[in-house]
């Protein structure tokens, strides 16, 4: 068989590889964009599907937790289920909980960290109260009884961080004009998200009080933002300290109330204002 | 050959071995997929927790962790590096079904393979046309795209879709709306593609393969001078291809399956009346001469053509 008979096919092969090539490329190409829509889609976690304590951050919880789902047979309350397809709002099969149906009990062990063989929960998560499943917030400010002036108290009562995490802020009655209100107040760095107050919460139906992701519940400082009455640092150092400027001729403030000079009160025999003990060249006595 | 003439498949080897022995690997396979799937299932039918969790990852008697390795792999492509829990169990799967062929995964494990076995079953019933066939490096091209989706998105991409997980997950945890995809891949392999989705598709499957490319276990047409053509084998066989190469092979060239396409599910060995398969390793040298009139009558192409 010689090379020149051969080319022909050998041509033919080379076109056939390319065009085989070029639709397997682009076919995944389209198959891969459209997996992509989908997980984009499905990344979108709903406001009220917390996750178990420890779980990294949504993005990163996506990348590790391989959906084994032992973290759900660890947990002693069944407050963790993995969600359905369809049914379920999280990324099918990736574990979560529902605030108002069965809240987290805060184990002291976290057997749900324990049991996650991937780290999807931190395992440097030893201590529960330092969990940060969600931030509860007082969402309904008008039907919350506290709000209105009654003393129902259930969330705060049964906030396992009770008195750091939740406070009753005392405040006047203004409908009332004689009572008190004891406004629930979640302090979002104590708050471990684990959604007693939500479950609890006495209202039919919704709860005034809801656990939300902490990105929803929670704004951020811009970090140039500074609170002068924590941090008594000045801005920059060495400040330049400008003169004071005192009222007085050669200043703007020639309106000070009072006036400055006798003849300028309206009683010249009045004692007004003060005399300037400094005089600047070319001024009125 | 056509298989509409054909008298049914294994029907010879029945005739010649008694329906046990013809059947052997098929009702070994679906006894082991059932003893797998319903360990899974002692804890949350009957409160027996032998084992946690599902086919992703499991612990087995509080101790042996086991992790899926394809979905270990996409989470290290994703940027996350697992605990080492995590990474041990991956460890261990991966070098089980690297010794004993990683696509045992498919014919002994997977919950998918009856659902595509049973539509293969139809299909034949129906008399269906093969319908589309894509081109046999399609596989590949599908876990390039998940490597690649996994990467770029940083997630374990594969998980968002994969039939298998959702299956074996939703009989354990409950199913919500996962059977639509395990509908689809039914439908898909009766009406849209023969074999489609395990033979050509599932990226599961090309991972584990890869996994077992180099695999002890293997099956050899040892006995292939005694093959008389009936292609029963490649009737059965969920990856025909794989055969030719050992089947019809001159001699010289070895018996032995050394395709990782092979699924090491033993389906030849039960229908073949000459009895030409069996079991060995990869290593074995038994001479294996082939049949006399192979140079001359070269049906290979031909047959997996017709297959
Ligand atoms: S801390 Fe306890 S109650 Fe809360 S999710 Fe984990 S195991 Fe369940
Ligand atoms: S144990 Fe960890 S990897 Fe498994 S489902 Fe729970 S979070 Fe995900
Ligand atoms: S979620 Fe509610 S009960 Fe739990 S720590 Fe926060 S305020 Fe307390
Ligand atoms: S190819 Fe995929 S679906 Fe088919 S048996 Fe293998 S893992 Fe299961």
């Amino acid at each position: 068989m010689s090379a020149k008979k051969n080319s022909q096919p050998r041509q033919m092969d080379r076109r056939r590889f390319l065009q085989d090539s070029a639709r397997g490329i682009a076919g995944c190409a389209l198959a891969g964009m459209g997996l992509g829509y989908f997980i984009s889609d499905a990344r979108a976690l709903p406001a009220q599907a917390l996750r178990p304590p420890g779980a990294l951050a949504e993005d990163d919880f996506l990348a590790a937790c391989i959906r084994c789902g032992l973290c759900v047979r660890d947990c002693p309350y069944n407050t963790l289920v993995l969600a359905e397809l369809g049914r379920d709002g999280p990324a099918t099969g990736t574990p979560f909980f529902t605030a108002r149906d069965i809240p987290c009990e805060m184990c002291e062990d976290i057997p749900c960290v324990l049991a996650c063989p991937t780290g999807a929960l931190d395992p440097a998560l030893r201590d529960i109260d330092d969990a940060k499943m969600g931030v509860a917030v007082l969402i309904d400010q008008e039907n919350c009884l506290n709000a209105l002036g009654l003393r129902c108290d259930v969330c705060y009562r049964v906030c396992p961080v009770i008195d750091e995490a939740i406070t009753l802020e005392r405040s006047h009655n203004e409908r009332s004009g004689h009572h008190a209100i004891f406004m629930p107040t979640v302090h979002a760095d104590k708050c471990t998200g684990c959604g007693k107050c939500e479950k609890s919460c006495v209202l039919p139906g919704e709860a005034a009080i809801k656990v939300l992701p902490a990105r929803i519940a929670r704004a951020e400082a811009a970090d140039h933002y500074k609170l002068g009455w924590e941090d008594r640092n000045p801005l920059v150092d060495d400040l330049i300290d400008l003169p004071d400027r005192l009222p007085g001729p050669g200043t703007d403030n020639l309106a000070a109330p009072g006036g400055y000079l006798p003849e300028a009160m309206p009683d010249p025999g009045m004692e007004g204002g003060f005399t300037p003990s400094f005089k600047l060249p070319g001024t009125r006595p | 050959m056509s298989i509409k003439t054909r008298a049914p498949v294994g029907r010879e080897a029945i005739a010649t071995f008694g329906w046990w022995r013809a059947h052997r690997f098929l009702i070994l396979r679906r006894l082991s997929q059932m003893f797998f799937l319903s360990l899974f299932l002692l804890g949350p039918w009957f409160g027996i927790w032998w084992i946690k969790g599902n086919l992703s990852g499991s612990l087995s008697f509080g101790i042996l962790p086991l992790t899926d390795p394809f979905i270990a792999a996409q989470s290290l492509i994703a940027g996350h590096w697992p605990e080492l829990t995590g990474l041990i169990g991956a460890l261990i799967v991966a070098l089980a079904y690297a010794l004993i062929g990683g696509r045992v995964y498919c014919s002994w494990v997977c919950p998918v393979n009856p659902v595509t076995d049973g539509a293969h079953w139809l299909h034949d019933r129906l008399g269906l046309k093969k319908g589309w066939q894509p081109k046999a490096g399609t596989r590949w091209w599908v876990l390039a795209m998940v490597v690649a989706v996994s990467a770029l998105t940083g997630t374990i991409a594969w998980e968002f879709v994969n039939p298998v997980s959702m299956l074996h997950r939703g009989l354990i945890f409950g199913m919500g709306l996962a059977w639509a995809f395990v509908v689809a891949v039914f439908v898909f392999d009766l009406f849209v593609s023969r074999r489609g989705w395990c033979g050509h598709l599932c990226p599961v499957g090309t991972f584990y393969g890869l996994l077992g490319a180099k695999s002890v276990l293997r099956v050899s047409a040892a006995r292939r001078a005694d093959c008389d053509d009936c292609m029963d084998c490649f009737a059965v066989c969920p990856e025909m291809h794989v055969i030719t190469p050992a089947l019809r092979g001159q001699a010289g060239e070895t018996p032995i399956i050394l395709s990782h396409d092979c699924t090491n599910c033993g389906r030849c060995i039960d229908v073949c009346a000459k009895d030409v398969f069996a079991f060995t390793h990869r290593f074995d040298a038994t001479d294996a001469p082939a049949r006399d009139d192979r140079s001359r009558s070269q049906p290979a192409s031909g047959a997996s053509r017709a297959a």
